[in-house]
């Protein structure tokens, strides 16, 4: 084959917002034939770079090629007519309409509309590149995994030979994980080019010919993947040294603190959430939750804290003198007052932990804002402890009354997290609290919830990256369907065997 | 394939990129370019001279001290009716329901005058001040009820009320009018003055001012330095935000509603027993509405909120002012305004977002 044929060049690109330089004239070059993981930071620009490719932002400088003729990218349309297609990490497609109607959607071809044809042409792309759609199902029947090969499938009916994924695994479990990485293996070797995003090293490992990497909004160089290891290519991306263990010590004497007990919740939608739910969570030790996302793993975090209606069970707390409190009987507030502190990392960090247009003190002191029986709000304490955070969990912003939306994913999820913990919690229950964290962030957080498992605090971690749960966690409960699949000893358990339970109840092919 | 390249594209500002005098640079520029297109227009349509028009606009706000006290007290009832609206809006409900609770409350204190003639006059100042606050509290509390309960939508249902407290008034107009078939009620108590508010000063609507001017900074207060302000605020920007904190937001929806309906209720007594003395459907004249664009174009701050009051005022006055020196049509008058409202509204786009010329970067890059 010899050498690849460039499919796109990017020469010089720099693209503004406000003072910001979110790309300072980066090239970058994606070849036919080959697949290209594009490694970065949170902020280091790559999502910027690659919507300028999709025609969702417009480069303020700079020149794009594609197949060597220079083209302007104005809007999704003209990248179509370029061949670029790009898969968003959020789907957009119309849940009530079919896969093949969705692919359809918004194009415009000559002559009579023939739903027929269409899905001959969806049939025959997918027994080209091995996918199993079905183009009469509709998309709120599907799984996450299927709504992702709609999107592929959608691309390449309107004849994208360029695909660009922006964490495409991150929704996806392992098993899924490995037929996409199959599928886009199969499209690599019949010539297209693909450009992926991704946080997780070892997928990057897996899967790429070629890394180039962005930091800080530059471009700082490529290399083969091959020819070179996950250290290498994080020291790239962070600029100096990191080490990527995370460090596990033995729980110190676990005492347990959480008792939850037969726990069903039922939904709005009057499906059950979580059927039968029983386990213990111990002081001084992380138990991991993992599961498909919508497993029931929010129900079970916002259970515990007291945010959701249960239908059945039991959620106890045990106090260190052996008292017990029944944390769904009793009123939350009136809880806190009583000493137990739970402290929550919800998913959603903006939309539910903080409030983005508050700035940083005041979001410090939702927690704490009921304090003390004057009709004024007191926030010379909440600034004291505001400062504390940013200083100690090293928040970059340019001041306290910043509001939070202004601050990056990581920056957010430090404010949110140093919350929390300040609060000096005998229980810390976290959801995805890495979710679109850079390496270094991730760290952080790691970390810090390491930290509180040392102190003696009884930590939940729900989280995706089952690489990270093995290394993190003492015990894991998988959680399928709203069950419990089981309940595992992470030191001795390895991915296939989480990965079996998550998709079947005990795990057993 | 390069002449597609566009010549300029709109980005928005980072909120921070923006110096405030900046900002308040572009508003006066808005404000200067507004007045020069009244002016083109002016000249247009009636040859007159537009100097003399502005002048006699600037007289009719300002030009004799009753004017000014006139132009105060307009200013004083429309911010008040604008500091009732913006705890709610704040929370993002849509309260435009102003008019009727002013209207209600008006008539309570009415009400009170004409059946109460004989109590003392400091018990029958007092029942007033009662009666139409809670009127105010209760028509705006019932919508509220409505959502926090079954979620119906807020908008419709306070506008829906404004109609019920109309004809309501428009009924006790007729079971109460003096003398019979004249279809309005008349000053009421004209000899006794029961049921008057005090003046104070020896001026008619100093009282009115003061009391607003209290409101105003207990408005400031109670949004940004209380726990009942900040509640709300979190309800507004997100009620997950809200549950994640057990904030009952039902309670905090009631409890803010009652707060603005009761501000409306004091616009209603200030009305009744301080200035008009009667009540007709038309006590409110539309500022339940007008208070709405008050409160945003002040972005909810109650001290912002003097000055857009007054800048309102002063246009509608300065039209009248126009209309009837010039023998012009009225909605000459209101042509005027609109100009300038839309100039002052306009320049809020180019503070949130520029306008970059892109094509010369490209080249320079070359």
């Amino acid at each position: 084959m010899g050498e690849k044929t460039a499919a796109v060049e990017m020469r010089n690109i720099t693209k503004r917002f406000g003072s910001v330089v979110a790309n300072d004239s980066v090239n970058l070059l994606i070849r036919r034939g080959e697949i290209l993981a594009l490694l970065g930071e949170n902020g280091s620009g790559k999502t910027t770079l690659m919507n300028m490719l999709s025609g969702i932002y417009y480069p303020d400088a700079g020149h794009i090629f594609v197949n060597g003729k220079e083209v302007v990218i104005r809007s999704p349309k003209d990248a179509m007519a370029c061949g670029i297609g790009m898969i968003h990490q959020h789907f957009k497609l119309v849940d009530v309409l079919t896969a093949a109607e969705n692919i359809v959607l918004g194009l415009k071809e000559p002559g009579r509309f023939n739903l027929e044809a269409v899905k001959q042409k969806v049939r025959s792309i997918c027994s080209e590149y091995g996918f199993s759609v079905d183009p009469d199902q509709k998309i709120y029947d599907m799984s996450v995994s299927q709504k992702q090969t709609v999107e592929i499938v959608k691309v390449l009916y309107r004849g994208a030979d360029i695909l660009i994924l922006d964490e495409p695994t991150a929704v996806l479990t392992p098993q899924e994980t490995d037929r996409l990485f199959a599928v886009l293996r199969t499209m690599r070797d019949s010539g297209k080019a693909i450009v992926i995003i991704t946080h997780k090293m070892h997928e990057v490992e897996d899967l790429s010919d070629r890394v180039a990497v962005l930091r800080r909004g530059r471009y700082i160089g490529e290399m083969m993947t091959r020819e070179s290891s996950a250290e290498e290519m994080t020291n790239m991306m962070v600029g100096h040294q990191m080490k990527l263990d995370i460090e596990r010590p033995l729980p110190v004497d676990p005492k347990p603190r959480i008792m939850v007990e037969g726990l069903t919740v039922r939904g709005s939608d009057d499906i059950l959430k979580l059927q039968d739910v029983t386990f213990t969570a111990n002081t001084g030790e992380i138990l991991g939750i993992a599961g498909i996302s919508g497993s029931g793993q929010k129900e079970l975090l916002e259970s515990i804290a007291g945010l959701q209606p249960t239908e059945k069970g039991s959620v106890r707390y045990i106090n260190d003198d052996g008292s017990v409190v029944d944390l769904l009987k009793e009123d939350p507030i009136s809880i806190a007052e009583r000493g137990v502190t739970l402290s929550f990392v919800p998913e959603d960090r903006l939309g539910m932990g903080l409030v983005g247009n508050m700035d940083i003190t005041d979001n410090i002191m939702l927690r704490t804002y009921r304090r003390g029986s004057m009709p004024f709000l007191d926030r010379r304490f909440p600034k004291n402890r505001a400062s504390d955070v940013v200083k100690k969990l090293d928040v970059n912003t340019p001041g306290l009354s910043t509001p939070v939306r202004r601050l990056s994913g990581g920056n957010v999820q430090k404010v949110l997290v140093g919350r929390e913990i300040a609060s000096a919690p005998t229980v810390l229950l976290t959801a995805y609290a890495v979710r679109g964290l850079d390496i270094g962030a991730s760290y952080t957080i790691y970390d810090m919830i390491n930290k509180q498992k040392q102190a003696g605090v009884a930590v939940i971690y729900v989280g995706e990256d089952l690489d990270v749960l093995l290394e993190l966690c003492d015990r894991i409960l998988v959680l399928c369907g709203g069950k419990v699949s089981g309940i595992l000893d992470a030191r001795s358990t390895n991915k296939q065997e989480v990965g079996l339970m998550m998709t079947k109840l005990g795990g057993v092919k | 394939m390069k002449s597609r390249r566009s010549f300029f594209h709109i980005a928005k500002r980072k909120d921070d990129e923006l110096p405030g005098w900046k900002a308040w640079g572009i508003r006066a520029i808005s404000l200067i370019l507004a007045l020069l297109v009244c002016a083109v227009v002016t000249t247009l349509l009636t040859g007159l001279n537009p100097v003399s028009v502005f002048t006699t606009m600037i007289d009719g706000a300002f030009g004799t001290s009753r004017r000014i006290w006139i132009l105060m007290q307009n200013v004083a009832i429309l911010l008040c009716i604008s500091l009732a609206v913006t705890p709610a809006f704040r929370m993002r409900f849509w309260n435009i329901g102003a008019e009727g609770q002013v209207l209600i409350s008006g008539l309570a204190a009415a009400s009170c005058m004409i059946l109460f003639p004989n109590l003392p006059n400091w018990l029958l100042i007092l029942i007033m001040c009662a009666a139409s606050v809670a009127a105010g509290a209760v028509w705006a509390m019932i919508p509220a009820f409505f959502k926090a309960k079954w979620n119906t939508n807020e908008t419709l249902f306070t506008l829906m009320m404004n109609y019920v407290a109309m004809q309501l008034v428009s009924y006790f107009v007729i079971v109460w009018e003096v003398p019979k078939g004249s279809g309005k009620i008349g000053i009421i108590n004209q000899n006794t003055e029961a049921g008057w508010l005090p003046v104070i000063g020896g001026q008619k609507y100093l009282l009115t001012i003061i009391v607003v001017l209290i409101l105003t900074a207990y408005m400031y207060v109670y949004l940004n330095y209380t726990k009942h302000g900040y509640e709300l605020t979190v309800v507004g920007e997100s009620e997950r935000t809200a549950r994640y904190l057990n904030i009952k937001t039902g309670r905090v929806i009631v409890r803010t509603l009652m707060l603005s309906g009761a501000i409306c209720g004091v616009a209603g007594l200030l009305l009744v027993g301080g200035t008009d003395h009667t009540i007709t459907s038309t006590i409110a004249d539309g500022r339940g509405f007008t208070a709405v664009m008050v409160s945003w174009l002040a972005k909810f701050n109650p001290a912002g909120m003097i000055f857009a009051s007054l800048l309102i005022v002063f246009l509608s006055r300065g039209a009248n002012e126009i209309s009837t020196i010039f023998g012009l049509n009225h909605a000459f008058g209101d042509i005027l305004t609109g100009i300038i409202l839309f100039f002052i509204i306009g320049s809020e786009f180019f503070i949130n977002y520029q306008i970059r010329l892109s094509g010369r970067t490209g080249k320079e890059e070359r």
